[in-house]
C-alpha cells in the first residue's frame, strides 16, 4: 500500500469524517499541515485573526449544527492561545477536535522555539489529548479523538502532532467502527430506573422538568421528546442558561430560566416542587444559589450521560446514567404503555400563575435612555419570525439576552455559560453563520467583551459572512458594576470602560456597516437597517448605562431570597457571601 | 471568616489503567485539580504485553468527595476500572521499605536484633552499616523506622502501599 506523509494521512482523515470547514491560524510547526490541506482542496480553511477566536468559531459551529467542530493551531503560543476556547468547550460539553503543531519529536523538551507542552498544558482542560509520535498511528488517533469528542458527554480533544511526524511517511486505511477498550460511555436507562421516574411523575403534586444543555446535546429529537413527555405530564419546564430553547419559550408550561437570573416563578417553583427532575443539567452553583436552602422539599431525579455529574453538588434519590434522549424516549414510552392520564396539577399552575403575576423580568422604562431590556425586545420583535441564531459575550448583556428574547428551538442560542468567556459571541457567531450560510445570526454584546475578539470583524469581512454585533453599550463592565453596587457600597474599581473606540468608525475600517441608536425611537428604525443590510452590521445601541439585571440571588443566598428590583438592593455584604463567585 | 476543612476517611483504590504516556499525570492531575489528597500512590505494569498498569492510591475524603473521586477516575478516557478496596470488603495492604542504619557496637548488634523481631532481611551490609529489607502495614513499617532512628538510622526508601482484595475475586 503506498505511503503518505503524516500531514496528508491527516487530511485524508478529517475528509472520511465529513469535516468541511477547519478554524485555525497557520505557523511553522503546521506548515506541512496547511501544505496538504491547499493541495487536497476538500476542506474548507477559515483563517481567524487569533486563535482563541479558532476554538469560539468552532464552538459556534458545533453547537448551532451538532457536528463536532475542528481547530487547527500552530505549536508554542497558537496552542496557549487555544487553551481559553478548549476550557470553554469541556464546560459546556462541546464536540470539538483540536489540532496542535508541535516541534519536532527531537526537540520536544528542549525549550526549542515555539515550544510547548501542550499536552501537559491542555491535559485538564480537555476531554481527552493525545501526542503522537508515529505517522502510522496517526488516522486512527484522529478517528478515536472525533469518536471521544461526540460521544457520551461532549467535550474538547486535543491531537499534538509534531512537525516531522507530519512530513513521514505511513500507511492509512479508515478504520471501521470504534470500539474503544476503556471508553465506553453507556445510552441507554436502566428500565428499573425509568419504571422509578413514571411512578414518581405519574404520583407527583408540584413537579418541575429542570432542562440544561445536554438535552441539547443529544439532538433535536431531545427536544420534541422533552415537549412529549411535558405534554403527557403537564410537569412545568425550566431551563437552566445552556438549556435555553430545547423547551419553547412561549409555551404555557414554560417557567424560564432558573438560577441566579432566572425567573421568580422558576425558582419558586423549584423551592415549592415536590419533584425535581433533571435532565441534561448539572445543578450549576449558578443554578441552586445557597445548596442547603435548594429545593428543601422534593424528590430528585437526574438523568445525564456523566455519572460524575450526578451527586457532585446535589444529592439525588433516583440517579440515571443515560444520554438524556434515550432516557427521555423510554419514560414516555413506559408512561404511554402504562396509560397514566395527565395528572391533576390544578393547584400547583395556580401556584405558578401566581408566581408569575409578579411580572419579575417587568423593568422600569427610563425617561430617555433606552432600556437595555427593550432593546433586546425590539430586537426580538424585529427578528424572531426568522427564528435567528444568537450569541452573546459575557456580562448583564448575556442575561437580558437569555430573559427577554425568547428561543422556541434548540441550536438557535450560544453562549459561554459554563466558563463564562467574554470575546465568545463574535467569534461564535462566524462559526455559526458558516455552519448555517442562509440563518440570521447576532451577536448580542457588551462594549467591554465584543473588543476582546474584536480582530475577528476581519475574519467576516473576508468570508462575507452577513453577521449581525448588536452592543448594548452602558460603557461599563456592568456586570462587575452591578457586583460592586451589591456588595462593595458602589465603589466602582475599574469597571468603567473608558477610551471606548467609535464602534461605527470601527466597523467601518473593517469593511463593515456601522449603525449607532442613541435614541429609543430610532431603535426601531436602527434594527431595521441592520437587517436590511446584506453584509456584516454592528450596531453601537447606547443604552441605559446604570441599568441592573433583575431578578438576581446573590451568591450564597437561597431562591427564595430573590432582589426583584434596584430599591431592594442593599450594598453590603459579609464576608462568607463575599468570599463566594 | 475562616477556611473550613470536612472531616475525611482513609480509603484504598486500585485504579487499572491503560498503560499509555501520561496517565500517571493525568490521575494525579486530576487529584491536584479537584483539591482531593493523595497520602500515597503507586503504579506498576501488571501484564505481560505491558499494556495495563494498577495504580494503588491511599486517599482521604468525606463520602460524598470519595463517591466523586471514583466518578472521575472512571470518567479518565484509558481507566479501565476503579475499585474501592476500602469498601469492597477484606483486604490486604503491604509496603516495602529498604533502611540504612549505620553504627557500631552495641547500636549494630541492637539494629540486628530488632531486625529479626520484624522480619527484616540484611540486604547490603558494611562493617558500619546495613540496609534492611522489610514488607508489612504502613504502621509495621513506621514503628520499625522509629525503633532504628535510636541506633543509627540513615535513610528510608518507601515503595507506598499495593494493596488486594482477599478472597477469591479479582478488583
Amino acid at each position: 500500500m503506498a505511503e503518505h506523509s503524516g500531514a496528508d494521512i491527516l487530511v485524508e482523515a478529517l475528509v472520511d469524517l465529513g469535516v468541511e470547514v477547519v478554524f485555525g491560524y497557520p505557523g511553522g510547526a503546521v506548515l506541512p499541515i496547511y501544505d496538504a490541506m491547499f493541495r487536497s482542496g476538500r476542506i474548507r480553511h477559515i483563517l481567524v485573526r487569533h486563535e482563541q477566536a479558532a476554538t469560539h468559531a468552532a464552538e459556534g459551529y458545533a453547537r448551532s449544527t451538532g457536528r463536532p467542530g475542528v481547530v487547527l493551531v500552530t505549536s508554542g503560543p497558537g496552542a496557549t492561545n487555544a487553551v481559553t476556547g478548549i476550557t470553554d468547550a469541556l464546560l459546556d460539553s462541546i464536540p470539538m477536535v483540536v489540532i496542535t503543531g508541535q516541534v519536532p519529536t527531537g526537540l520536544i523538551g528542549t525549550d526549542a522555539f515555539q515550544e510547548a507542552d501542550t499536552v501537559g498544558i491542555t491535559r485538564h482542560c480537555s476531554k481527552h489529548n493525545y501526542l503522537v509520535k508515529d505517522p502510522a498511528h496517526l488516522g486512527a488517533v484522529i478517528h478515536e479523538a472525533f469518536h471521544i469528542a461526540t460521544s457520551g458527554r461532549p467535550g474538547p480533544v486535543v491531537v499534538d502532532i509534531p512537525k516531522d511526524v507530519q512530513v513521514a511517511t505511513a500507511t492509512y486505511t479508515k478504520p471501521g467502527p470504534i470500539q474503544h477498550k476503556t471508553y465506553r460511555p453507556a445510552l441507554q436507562a436502566d428500565p428499573a430506573a425509568i419504571a422509578e421516574l413514571v411512578d414518581l411523575l405519574a404520583a407527583a403534586e408540584r413537579p418541575v422538568l429542570y432542562t440544561g444543555g445536554g438535552i441539547i446535546n443529544s439532538g433535536p429529537a431531545a427536544s420534541r421528546l422533552l415537549g412529549e413527555l411535558a405534554r403527557l405530564t403537564g410537569a412545568p419546564v425550566t431551563s437552566t442558561l445552556m438549556g435555553l430553547g430545547c423547551f419553547p419559550a412561549s409555551d404555557p408550561q414554560f417557567l424560564g430560566m432558573l438560577g441566579m437570573h432566572g425567573t421568580y416563578e422558576a425558582n419558586m417553583a423549584m423551592n415549592q416542587a415536590d419533584l425535581v427532575v433533571a435532565l441534561g443539567a448539572r445543578f450549576d452553583d449558578r443554578v441552586t444559589g445557597r445548596l442547603d436552602a435548594f429545593s428543601p422539599h422534593s424528590r430528585k431525579v437526574h438523568v445525564d450521560i456523566d455519572r460524575s455529574s450526578i451527586n457532585k453538588v446535589v444529592r439525588v434519590d433516583l440517579p440515571i446514567v443515560a444520554d438524556v434522549g434515550h432516557a427521555l424516549e423510554d419514560t414516555v414510552r413506559m408512561w404511554k404503555a402504562r396509560g397514566h392520564p395527565r395528572p391533576d396539577l390544578t393547584d400547583w399552575t395556580a401556584r405558578i400563575r401566581g408566581w408569575r403575576a409578579r411580572g419579575c423580568l417587568d423593568f422600569p422604562e427610563a425617561e430617555e435612555a433606552i432600556m437595555p431590556q427593550r432593546a433586546v425586545k425590539a430586537l426580538w420583535e424585529a427578528t424572531h419570525d426568522r427564528e435567528p441564531i444568537i450569541t452573546t459575550e459575557v456580562g448583564q448583556h448575556q442575561m437580558w439576552a437569555a430573559q427577554h428574547f425568547g428561543f422556541e428551538l434548540p441550536n438557535k442560542w450560544l453562549t459561554s455559560g459554563g466558563l463564562g468567556t467574554m470575546g465568545y459571541g463574535l467569534p461564535a457567531a462566524i462559526g455559526a453563520q458558516l455552519g448555517n450560510p442562509d440563518a440570521l445570526v447576532i451577536d448580542i454584546a457588551g462594549e467591554a467583551s465584543i473588543q476582546m475578539n474584536i480582530q475577528e470583524l476581519a475574519t467576516a469581512s473576508q468570508y462575507r459572512l452577513p453577521v449581525k454585533v448588536f452592543i448594548l453599550n452602558n460603557e461599563y463592565m456592568g456586570m462587575v458594576r452591578q457586583w460592586q453596587e451589591l456588595t462593595y457600597e458602589s465603589r466602582y474599581a475599574e469597571s468603567y470602560s473608558d477610551s471606548l473606540p467609535d464602534f461605527v468608525r470601527l466597523a467601518e475600517a473593517y469593511g463593515w456597516k456601522g449603525i449607532r441608536i442613541e435614541a429609543r425611537d430610532d431603535l426601531e428604525d436602527g434594527i431595521a437597517a441592520m437587517l436590511a443590510h446584506d453584509g456584516p452590521v454592528m450596531v453601537d445601541c447606547r443604552v441605559a448605562k446604570l441599568a441592573n439585571c433583575f431578578p438576581m440571588i446573590p451568591s450564597g443566598a437561597a431562591h427564595t431570597d430573590m432582589i426583584l428590583q434596584a430599591n431592594e438592593v442593599s450594598g453590603t455584604m459579609d464576608d462568607e457571601a463575599r468570599a463566594l463567585v | 471568616m475562616h477556611i473550613k476543612t470536612e472531616l475525611a476517611e482513609r480509603h484504598t483504590l486500585a485504579v487499572i489503567v491503560d498503560n499509555e504516556p501520561g496517565i500517571l499525570a493525568r490521575i494525579a492531575g486530576l487529584f491536584t485539580a479537584r483539591g482531593y489528597n493523595i497520602q500515597s500512590l503507586t503504579v506498576s505494569e501488571i501484564t505481560a504485553d505491558k499494556a495495563v498498569s494498577r495504580i494503588t492510591i491511599v486517599t482521604a475524603a468525606s463520602p460524598p468527595v470519595m463517591e466523586q473521586i471514583i466518578a472521575q477516575l472512571e470518567r479518565l478516557v484509558p481507566v479501565h476500572k476503579v475499585t474501592d478496596l476500602t469498601v469492597a470488603g477484606a483486604h490486604v495492604e503491604r509496603e516495602l521499605a529498604l533502611v540504612k542504619v549505620a553504627g557500631t557496637g552495641d547500636h549494630r548488634i541492637e539494629a540486628l536484633r530488632v531486625a529479626e523481631v520484624y522480619r527484616a532481611r540484611v540486604v547490603d551490609t558494611t562493617t558500619s552499616s546495613f540496609v534492611f529489607e522489610l514488607t508489612g502495614s504502613t504502621g509495621k513499617i513506621d514503628a520499625f523506622v522509629a525503633l532504628m532512628a535510636e541506633v543509627g538510622l540513615v535513610e528510608v526508601a518507601r515503595t507506598g502501599i499495593v494493596a488486594i482484595a482477599r478472597g477469591r475475586e479479582g478488583a
